[in-house]
């Protein structure tokens, strides 16, 4: 079954579904950015991993998203010839790596929000998005074991460690706070079972972080009132910058194929 | 797989058999298991391969590399990308996984549907050359995204492990 009936349908789904390809095409990038610059070589290998599976799950969706749309844009169209003000990610994902403490921070909170995510997505009315989250959540599950393991031996390692780890977590809380703000397209795709309520999705984002903080010796910041809004395209001013290095090879040779 | 009973799909599926992996090639494809589909219409077939990893890049290989086994064997085939279900280690052969262990590499090995929780520790695989459990996990990835790195701690040899999926 299909959820897609009506035009006005198509067009919100295909908006939620650049959310959630651009938010891993972007972190895709920023974690590629650790090849050949890890504390360890296995950190190389375990960034650069995750950013290939990120980078397959970002094709996978920018695939269904240029079905949906029925304009003919490839995935190729998505992710290099779009603007700043057109990428739909959450701000988390283009935020930029720090050291390698941040990174893991930023990497477990994503990780841990859509890994929930995608679980319910599984259950989707939308057949193919149900089955794209049902691919990616296995590999998601994968990234969380990794970040949430590194965040409890960063978190409950030496003073230094744990001081890196608890400002980069007060750093970058104010970001998750986007992802729980539900907006009327999430509603009113919620409503017809295409996507999960973001009360659903928050719950159990907090019920899978609680232990890995305690275990970490973390403490959950507060939630602040501002919020940044990437899914709706405002943006941080790291974005552009990533974009610049991401596109640079396809807007000097348009077209390019390997 | 009705069409596994006819003769004409039995041959397609014995050309199948000789494409091996383009990362561990003494997997065949169907040791693998991401042969999904086969359907044979005269000398047209179609093949449903699904991949392991979504961002694997050997999954363009392994399409073009089935096609072109086809070709050679006289068929003109399409092949699609199957995504679901989505594609599990435990659907690697019994064979497939002996034939892992022969080339060093451990096989999957857990009970079907049963994935650690986040910070719960994995079983630790049997070293491939000394079948010791005294191992430990070097790194969650290496290198193919199917695999993670390991050492055994009887006869000191790294070794990878395919990964649970």
């Amino acid at each position: 079954m299909n959820a897609v009936t009506t035009p006005a349908t198509a067009r919100e789904l295909t908006t939620y579904v650049l959310r959630l390809a651009d938010t891993s095409l972007v972190l895709a990038q920023r974690l590629s950015a650790w090849i050949g610059h890890g504390p360890a070589i296995e950190e190389d290998l375990g960034c650069a991993n995750i950013s290939l599976d990120l980078l397959g799950q970002a094709r996978l969706l920018y695939a269904y998203a240029g079905e949906l749309e029925g304009a003919g844009r490839t995935e190729d169209d998505f992710a290099y010839l779009r603007e700043e003000c057109d990428f739909l990610n959450a701000t988390m994902a283009e935020l930029p790596n720090g050291d390698f403490g941040q990174t893991i921070v930023r990497q477990c909170l994503l990780d841990l929000w859509r890994l929930e995510l995608f679980e319910q997505l599984t259950q989707s009315t939308d057949t193919r998005l149900a089955q794209i989250a049902a691919k990616a959540v296995k590999e998601i599950r994968y990234h969380g074991r990794y970040s949430s393991g590194w965040l409890v031996r960063l978190g409950d390692g030496t003073d230094e460690s744990h001081q890196r780890v608890a400002t980069a977590l007060v750093t970058l809380w104010p970001y998750v706070v986007e992802w729980f703000a539900e907006d009327a397209l999430e509603q009113a795709l919620a409503e017809r079972g295409v996507v999960p309520s973001v009360a659903a999705v928050q719950a159990g984002f907090e019920a899978r972080l609680a232990p890995i903080l305690l275990a970490a010796t973390l403490t959950r910041p507060s939630n602040v009132d501002y919020r940044w809004f990437g899914k709706r395209a405002q943006h941080s001013e790291h974005l552009s910058h990533l974009l610049a290095e991401l596109q640079s090879l396809h807007r000097a040779h348009p077209g390019a194929q390997w | 797989m009705t069409a596994l009973a006819s003769p004409e799909a039995s041959a397609v599926w014995a050309v199948l058999c000789t494409v091996p992996d383009p990362e561990i090639p003494v997997l065949s494809l169907l040791d693998l298991g991401v042969i999904r589909e086969v359907s044979v219409q005269g000398r047209h077939v179609v093949v449903g391969i699904t991949p392991t990893y979504s961002g694997c890049p050997a999954t363009a290989v392994i399409k073009s590399d089935v096609a072109a086994a086809l070709q050679l064997a006289g068929y003109v085939a399409q092949v699609h990308d199957v995504l679901s279900p989505p594609w599990s280690s435990a659907w690697i052969t019994l064979e497939g996984c002996e034939k892992l262990r022969a080339y060093g590499i451990a096989p999957p090995e857990f009970p079907v549907g049963r994935v650690a929780a986040l910070l719960e520790e994995e079983v630790a695989p049997a070293c491939p050359r000394c079948a010791s459990r005294q191992t430990e996990l070097l790194s969650e990835f290496g290198s193919t995204p199917c695999k993670a790195l390991h050492r055994c701690c009887a006869c000191q040899e790294p070794f990878d492990r395919f990964k649970c999926l």
